[in-house]
């Protein structure tokens, strides 16, 4: 038997487990008792883990907001959303199939053993950075460079190379953080949420769930009581932030529940462009995520944020396959204040995500470029809402589904326009590309609108990937599969020119590998 | 001398199973580098089903007989190989690539062919150079090949766009399908003079056209009658007159 509830084969890390005087002792003891867990799939690193005990209860919580030192009035807020959660019924009206959850069988805390705090990159245990390397994400690389060609060309004139600054995730904890010293001087605080929670409590306070209230939704409210880590931005006044914010997320403790909290505040007139990239090693078992990204925009201030998700969409009969249920808000509080989603939605077996906009600020913009790629069995049900309250408030939304093999693909938005928001704009589009002959693509455009001032237009296509078009480029010289990734190249066009740079030639070939297979 | 594409007894069919109708039926052909051979008939000969057997396209079922391009057999090839041996074929119905701009898909062609024989990639300033001199030739606009491939072109623009694919990825052996329909007399010297610059006595080509009007300008070394799937008649530059005077039914006429 092993100690620690899935820990490893090193019985006396059991007493390294700080726990609180207010965790009872059987929480302890149920946690010992519980069996440990083999890393069997995928290139799952071994390092050692601890884990919560596995299962949801308010033990669990305590457990967690003590093993992450938290002050008393986080483990309070933890444990009303846990409460409002135990009244909550799991939503059932997205397009999506998929084995009745069982939250009493992941685990929803887990940290690399050696602890969250290294003094710098070296003291990063080698196999956490192995395991990046593998998935080819330059956490020792300061600058990443450029070199692109193609379809993106245009996008790429004018700009020097970016700069990112990376807060590494490693399950659940941030191991690394570069570029601190330079955000620093630029008064940009830029680190995971749960050290924001010790080093700027007031900030934190001051907005965590003011976006996305801890009672908004089932999976967003789960996320509110038992959020591992996850990051935490605040642009100052006046700030223009002297680089790109990029966290990598990767899942890899087996059946532990991701449940990140990201938080941004970009203060007046400042601007912060911030990068989400996934990725996750093969699975057996449907690993749960369900993630809340809260954006705040005061008065003059922009945040871009962009995602590129590649997480495991299970194997050809859809075995295996992360469940991706996020919720993710943008409030546009100040006005002309302006936010802007850009997704590349590759991965999963199951997404289920809505990056909204709440257009509260006069003037303020909204904007959600979205490409949603299914192959195989997987499903997406994703889309946007944009809320227009205030005046001359503008939105534009620009969603490109593709689906492929057996899978479905759902654009599902909302665009809604009060009484109060005079002159209002909107203009949709939602283009689907089907390719072969057992997909399925699907449009749900909502619009309310209570305001006779508003403009709202809505654009819809649905092809197919033409035999022409793709014979056209063949007999040019240009092989299958590469035809087909120029072709959807071309079909997403629009939205990867609003990626940053290396992202959109990330995304580029991730469109390629994810639509291998799907002709032929 | 071996002729460069050598199509000998060549059957084939469109169509699943069942459907399946014979499109092609024994039909032969020679065509030697260095010159250019014209396919006329009437409607439903055949002609365009020749140009997309010989280039590949699927739907298309070879049932009988041969094709070798410089003593390679061609008819196991996936098209793109084809293209990499030097097939190229100037689309009747040039087709519209939505999002991707023309020189970016002209490059990447480029660069696939070079890769598929082993050569280097074309540089971009060499590309770029390269595409402005066809532009000129062929009077394109530069911001045209901005543009989306075909895409809110003319038929006239699209025409001058498959010549200008062709001289930048300088084919062995081109198959021109109807390339002078749906364009006007000035089109037309254009589209003529981008392909008379293309004769070499390396290169051959394959000129398919329902008229005799574009042979007007693109003289052929021979003329072929093409009727129900196979070659009738072959005769010198003025069978084609005789075709446009006399129409195909009298010239059918005498040759069954």
């Amino acid at each position: 038997m092993d100690c620690c509830g899935g820990t490893t084969e090193h019985e006396d890390d059991c007493g390294e487990v700080k726990v609180k005087d207010s965790i009872d002792a059987k929480t302890v003891e149920a946690a010992k008792a519980l069996e440990s867990e083999n890393y069997s799939a995928g290139f799952a690193t071994t390092i050692e883990t601890d884990f919560a005990p596995k299962g949801l209860s308010e033990d669990t919580i305590r457990y967690i907001s003590a093993a992450k030192n938290e002050p008393e009035w986080l483990l309070e807020w933890r444990l009303k959303a846990y409460e409002r959660w135990l009244t909550m019924e799991e939503p059932t009206w997205a397009m999506v199939r998929y084995p009745k959850i069982d939250y009493q069988a992941y685990y929803y805390y887990a940290a690399p053993k050696a602890g969250a705090k290294y003094a710098s990159i070296d003291d990063v245990p080698k196999e956490i950075l192995e395991t990046y390397e593998k998935l080819g994400i330059p956490l020792r690389e300061a600058e990443v460079l450029l070199g692109v060609e193609g379809a993106v060309e245009t996008a790429a004139e004018g700009r020097e190379k970016p700069r990112v600054a990376v807060d590494a995730v490693f399950d659940s904890v941030s191991v690394a953080t570069t570029f601190r010293k330079e955000l620093q001087k630029a008064g940009v605080i830029f680190m995971s949420i749960s050290e924001a929670v010790h080093e700027y409590p007031d900030l934190v306070k001051k907005y965590l769930g003011t976006v996305v209230p801890q009672s908004d939704n089932f999976f967003a409210t789960l996320n509110s009581a038992v959020f591992s880590d996850g990051t935490f931005v605040y642009i100052p006044k006046g700030v223009r932030c002297p680089m790109e914010l990029s966290t990598y997320f990767r899942m890899n403790a087996e059946n532990t529940g991701q449940f990140e909290r990201t938080l941004i505040v970009a203060d007046e007139a400042a601007y912060v462009s911030y990068l989400e990239g996934c990725t996750a090693p093969m699975r057996d078992e449907n690993q749960l995520h369900a993630a809340v990204v809260e954006l705040v925009a005061l008065e003059d201030a922009e945040i871009k944020y962009s995602t590129v998700q590649n997480w495991w969409p299970g194997d050809e009969d859809g075995k295996g396959g992360i469940f991706n249920f996020v919720t993710k808000r943008g409030d546009c509080r100040g006005d002309r204040s302006k936010i802007s989603w850009t997704q590349v939605e590759t991965g999963s077996a199951v997404t289920w995500k809505y990056p909204s906009c709440i257009l509260r600020g006069d003037d303020s913009v909204g904007e959600f470029y979205s490409i949603a790629v299914t192959n195989g069995r997987q499903q997406a049900d994703t889309g946007t809402k944009m809320i227009h309250l205030g005046k001359r408030t503008k939105s534009r939304i620009i969603s490109k589904g593709i689906s492929a093999g057996k899978s479905d693909n759902t654009y599902r938005g909302l665009v809604s326009v009060n009484r109060k928001a005079v002159n209002a704009r909107n203009f949709t589009q939602c283009d689907s590309l089907l390719i072969g002959e057992k997909c399925g693509a699907h449009t749900i455009p909502y619009v309310e609108n209570r305001c006779a001032s508003a403009q709202l237009e809505h654009e819809a296509t649905t092809t197919k990937l033409s035999e022409d078009q793709l014979f056209y480029a063949r007999q040019r010289g240009i092989a299958e599969e590469d035809a087909v990734a120029l072709l959807v190249n071309g079909f997403v066009r629009d939205v990867l020119q609003h990626l940053p740079m290396e992202f959109a030639v990330e995304a580029q070939s991730l469109l390629k590998v994810s639509l291998e297979g799907s002709v032929g | 001398m071996r002729p460069m594409l050598k199509i000998t007894d060549l059957s084939a069919t469109v169509g699943e199973d069942s459907e399946a109708k014979t499109i092609l039926n024994g039909l032969s052909l020679d065509v030697p580098a260095g010159e250019v051979h014209a396919i006329m008939g009437p409607n439903g000969a055949g002609k365009s089903t020749l140009s997309y057997v010989l280039t590949g396209r699927s739907g298309y079922e070879v049932t009988g007989g041969s094709a070798t391009l410089n003593g390679e057999d061609i008819l196991g090839m996936d098209p793109e190989e084809r293209a990499a041996k030097g097939m190229f074929l100037s689309f009747q119905y040039p087709v519209e690539i939505p999002g991707v701009p023309v020189m970016t898909f002209v490059r990447t062609a480029m660069n696939a062919q070079r890769k598929a024989r082993g050569e280097a990639e074309i540089s971009a300033p060499d590309f770029i150079k390269k595409s402005r001199d066809v532009a000129k030739m062929l009077n394109l606009d530069a911001e045209m090949l901005k543009r989306p491939v075909n895409v809110g072109f003319s038929g006239g623009e699209k025409k001058r766009l498959e010549i200008y694919q062709m001289m930048m990825l300088e084919p062995k052996f081109l198959i021109l399908d109807e390339t002078d329909s749906g364009l006007d007399i000035d089109a037309l010297k254009t589209v003529a003079d981008g392909v008379n610059a293309m004769r070499d006595p390396s290169r051959g080509m394959l000129v398919i056209t329902h008229y005799q009007r574009l042979l007007d300008y693109i003289k052929p070394d021979k003329v072929h009658v093409l009727a129900k799937g196979r070659i009738i008649k072959t005769g010198e530059a003025d069978l084609a007159l005789r075709l446009e005077k006399e129409g195909y039914d009298g010239v059918l006429g005498e040759a069954a």
